[in-house]
């Protein structure tokens, strides 16, 4: 494997801030391929099972008929999970992907699950939006990777995705009210795009108006070490600085910069919770007690501190 | 459904949801978003039904943030026969 490049200070804020970071094209064309081929047949046996069509769904401990690698089972070590020759095994070794990971969730992430989803051409449905799993106290944090293996255009089913909606405590499908949000997105992009998504991002599966299915892997890893200064830190320390603030003026260069950033769809007394709740965030990815962003937290911690039990 | 900047109905349109009790046989909405203010919708003929109340925070979870906090139900009522 080459050298994984770790991500940096800038990407890591913004993946804080936003709740997602892009990687576009960066899968070699021949693993997209090899997804096109493995991928969908996962997908039908998967989807024969949940029929009852038949029990031939490939499990963790059965190689299946057609010599396909094993499932991993939820827990099993990202490294040990898939064959280093399947699409699965061969994309998560891509080095800006495995850079990304590990910046993210460290060197030895387990799996939690993975699943193909397929939006087949002409289907309008527009699933409700929802973040995965319940409600996960933070702020430690899982991550899911969205590959998507060939090129999908604008109304072709990229998913839905709402940035900044990370860190708001909400369960599953209980934002299925919420049809259309100023700044959402849907994606669209080039063949070998991952899109990784922190766990609590708002997302939908979008409706496909084109003529060809589209066809997603995702891919949700769990951290089994604290994520303190994971990435490339080199230059973190003097843009780390919690009074940038001075007289309404934000000092440029800082981390705290990218942490204000507000989205359309906040309201704005609701955006400084968000960039509390943002800078507690980093205080865990930083190991830094006292980082702030516009003495939000400060103030009243020290004014708590003056309180006699 | 309307999701507003703040309180005020003559706020900023954050999010919307339309919900078409005549299955397409009646006249559609345009725009994204179809009201730039709550108050645009109700110039346009929309009864307001409910707004979200003022709640306080639940202690100890001041700083927490969820759903949208601004929400403001119309509807219209149109003979589509």
């Amino acid at each position: 494997m080459d050298a994984a490049p770790l991500l940096t200070t800038d990407q890591m804020a913004s993946f804080v801030s936003r709740g997602f970071l892009r990687f576009d094209a960066v899968v070699p064309d021949e693993v997209n391929a090899q997804a096109m081929e493995e991928l969908p047949g996962l997908f039908r046996s998967w989807l024969d099972e949940f029929r009852g069509v038949s029990s031939g769904a490939p499990t963790a401990t059965d190689a299946t008929d057609d010599g396909e690698a094993p499932l991993p089972r939820s827990g099993t070590v990202l490294r040990d999970a898939y064959a280093p020759d399947s699409a699965f095994g061969r994309m998560v070794r891509v080095p800006v992907i495995a850079g990304a990971i590990a910046s993210l969730v460290g060197d030895d992430p387990v799996v939690d699950h993975h699943f193909v989803h397929i939006k087949t051409a002409g289907d309008l449905h527009a699933q409700g939006l929802h973040c995965d799993a319940i409600i996960d106290q933070g702020p430690a944090f899982d991550i899911q990777l969205f590959w998507f293996p060939h090129d999908v255009a604008p109304r072709e089913g990229g998913t839905r995705f709402v940035p900044g909606s990370h860190l708001r405590r909400v369960n599953m499908d209980d934002v299925a009210r919420y049809h259309h949000l100023a700044g959402e997105q849907y994606f669209s992009g080039e063949a070998g795009t991952v899109v990784i998504f922190h766990q609590g991002l708002w997302h939908a599966g979008a409706p496909n108006h084109g003529s060809r299915d589209r066809l997603m892997g995702k891919l949700r890893l769990n951290p089994t070490q604290p994520q303190v200064r994971l990435w490339d830190t080199s230059d973190l320390a003097p843009r780390n600085r919690a009074d940038d603030h001075m007289f309404a003026r934000m000092e440029p260069g800082m981390v705290a910069a990218e942490l204000r950033r507000s989205e359309p769809w906040y309201e704005p007394s609701v955006h400084r919770l968000e960039t509390v709740q943002r800078s507690t965030l980093w205080r865990y990815l930083t190991g830094d007690p006292d980082f702030d962003v516009d003495w939000y937290l400060t103030r009243t911690e020290r004014r708590a501190a003056l309180v006699t039990p | 459904m309307l999701w507003l900047a703040s309180p005020s109905l003559d706020s900023r349109v954050l999010g919307w949801s339309w919900f078409d009790g005549t299955a397409g046989a009646g006249p559609q909405l345009d725009g994204d978003p179809p009201y730039a203010t709550g108050l645009a919708a109700l110039v346009d003929g929309w009864r307001m039904l409910q707004m979200s109340p003022l709640i306080p925070p639940v202690p100890g979870h001041e700083r927490d943030t969820s759903f949208l906090k601004h929400e403001f139900v119309f509807e219209r009522i149109i003979d589509a026969g």
